[in-house]
């Protein structure tokens, strides 16, 4: 059944690790990008809190695929954005489709990471404005260390999201899992063997990730 | 009593979709029975819907090109009147399980005929051979196939086309993938891609295109043969005998000269003569 599989002529473990390489650095920048929403949303500044509610409801509305294929035809085709590359397309595109990822996948991040910021008692930010810190100071010695521990499983489920979300990049070109399946469809004919195959190794992908960190979020729980 | 209504209505809505679907299947074995035999009064074929020159599908409705008029004839010489057929879309990764299904009595879809499609789906024809090409902006062509390692191509994501300029005949060039070859053509009008790369018949269709003309041009090398097929179901040499007869036909009586006039004629695309069929049992 799987006698197409040429590895000499199919790259698929090297397809499959440009998805994980997209995977996470998309992942650490919308982490980054997602928190610093998350802090904007709840900060006490009310044009900060405007910008990050327009944010989310903007970039969490617009279909994915429309993101990347602007990052592509509008920011790199049109406005010639490079990304600090010397201009050649492969890796011009490839920084583009994480910038495409960070920005859509971020505003996931901050809702997840708003909820558990609910989940810390209000007294507690309270006291420790009664102690004397800052607002930040607040944020970062109080709140947000127990919010993450509370919302490990909510990002779990936006890592697993973002890592099948991955394959869009494959509209721009980028050579990961997605367009390498569509070449061999191309080649070999074959539709539902090659789809099969390309699924087996999301799965392969996603269901460590989602049983670790599974794990993870119940061993860091907030007992309360 | 609003309820019961609702459910009159709904069981109402249900038993008609279930004669409207018990007619449909009907039809299609019809058609398909139509197909093999000659003497059928209507036929599914399948074709693409969003390729200007070859298969287009007009926003009034009607379909376009040169897949279709071949596919008409060819219907035609079957025993069926153009209004009796029935067009399907055949993306390109779906064209073998149409044919298995038996969704589609054949497809005519810019399928080119390869050994590995071979072992899936039979093939009538070839009816028309494209060659890979380039399109570029009107003035700027190519003058020898080397020149082509220094420039920015653009092509589909995965195509046949895209994987021919880095095993074959310009591993140095840059190539952007996109889903769509009218996505390669914004790049190609603001100059960051310099060529639009595949087959020279869907790249006359695009320059064809009213939006498009005096725009682009061909660049008029032949990098590769890509001999369409009709695709038919795995062995079915009865099909394939019509088939063939029908595009041999439509190449005598000047028909086919016709059809590539009307859909590459604005292309100042000049198609060679029509290929030997090759696809015999």
């Amino acid at each position: 059944m799987f006698d197409f599989l040429d590895l000499d002529e199919y790259d698929l473990f090297g397809a499959f690790w440009t998805t994980i390489q997209l995977t996470f650095f998309a992942g650490v920048g919308s982490l980054i990008w997602g928190t610093v929403l998350a802090a904007m949303r709840v900060s006490p500044v009310p044009v900060m809190r405007a910008f990050g509610t327009a944010y989310v409801n903007i970039f969490r509305n617009i279909p994915l695929t429309l993101i990347i294929v602007f990052c592509s035809i509008g920011l790199g085709q049109t406005l010639r954005v490079t990304m600090f590359t010397d201009g050649s397309v492969d890796p011009t595109n490839y920084r583009l489709a994480i910038l495409g990822f960070v920005v859509y996948t971020s505003a996931f991040v901050c809702e997840a990471l708003r909820s558990g910021i609910n989940t810390v008692p209000v007294g507690q930010a309270e006291a420790a404005r009664a102690l004397g810190l800052s607002f930040s100071q607040v944020l970062r010695l109080i709140v947000l260390p127990q919010a993450f521990r509370s919302v490990i499983a909510p990002l779990a489920n936006i890592l697993i999201a973002l890592t099948k979300n991955t394959t869009v990049a494959s509209a721009i070109g980028v050579a990961e899992a997605a367009a390498l399946m569509s070449e061999m469809i191309e080649n070999e004919a074959q539709l539902i063997p090659i789809a099969l195959l390309f699924a087996l190794g999301f799965i392969i992908l996603t269901l460590p990730t989602g049983l670790l960190l599974g794990w993870v979020a119940k061993r860091m729980a907030v007992k309360r | 009593m609003k309820l019961r209504k609702a459910s009159a209505l709904a069981a109402a809505v249900l038993a008609l979709s279930l004669t409207a679907t018990a007619c449909g299947s009907n039809d299609d074995d019809e058609g398909s029975g139509g197909g093999g035999s000659g003497d059928g009064d209507s036929l599914t074929i399948g074709i693409k819907f969003d390729q200007p020159g070859l298969g287009l599908k007009t926003p009034e409705g009607d379909y376009t090109g040169f897949d279709v008029d071949v596919a008409t004839y060819i219907a035609g010489k079957l025993g069926v009147s153009p209004e009796n057929i029935e067009w399907v879309e055949a993306p390109s990764a779906e064209r073998e399980n149409l044919l298995k299904r038996g969704d589609v009595d054949f497809i005519v879809a810019s399928y080119s005929i390869t050994d590995e499609r071979k072992e899936q789906v039979s093939f009538a024809g070839p009816y028309f051979m494209a060659h890979q090409d380039l399109l570029m902006r009107a003035g700027e062509g190519v003058s020898n196939p080397d020149e082509i390692n220094d420039l920015t191509l653009c092509s589909v994501t995965g195509s046949t086309s895209a994987q021919h300029v880095h095993d074959d005949f310009a591993p140095d060039a840059q190539l952007q993938e996109f889903g769509t070859y009218s996505e390669c053509l914004t790049g190609l009008e603001s100059g960051a891609v310099d060529a639009l790369t595949t087959d020279d018949s869907i790249l006359a269709g695009y320059a064809a295109q009213e939006q498009n003309q005096g725009k682009f041009e061909l660049a008029g090398l032949e990098l590769s043969d890509e001999p369409y097929g009709v695709g038919i179901p795995h062995g079915d040499t009865e099909l394939q005998e019509q088939i063939n007869d029908a595009i041999r036909e439509m190449e005598e009586d000047g028909s086919w000269q016709e059809a590539i006039e009307r859909n590459f004629g604005p292309a100042n695309y000049e198609a060679e003569e029509a290929p030997e069929i090759t696809e015999t049992s």
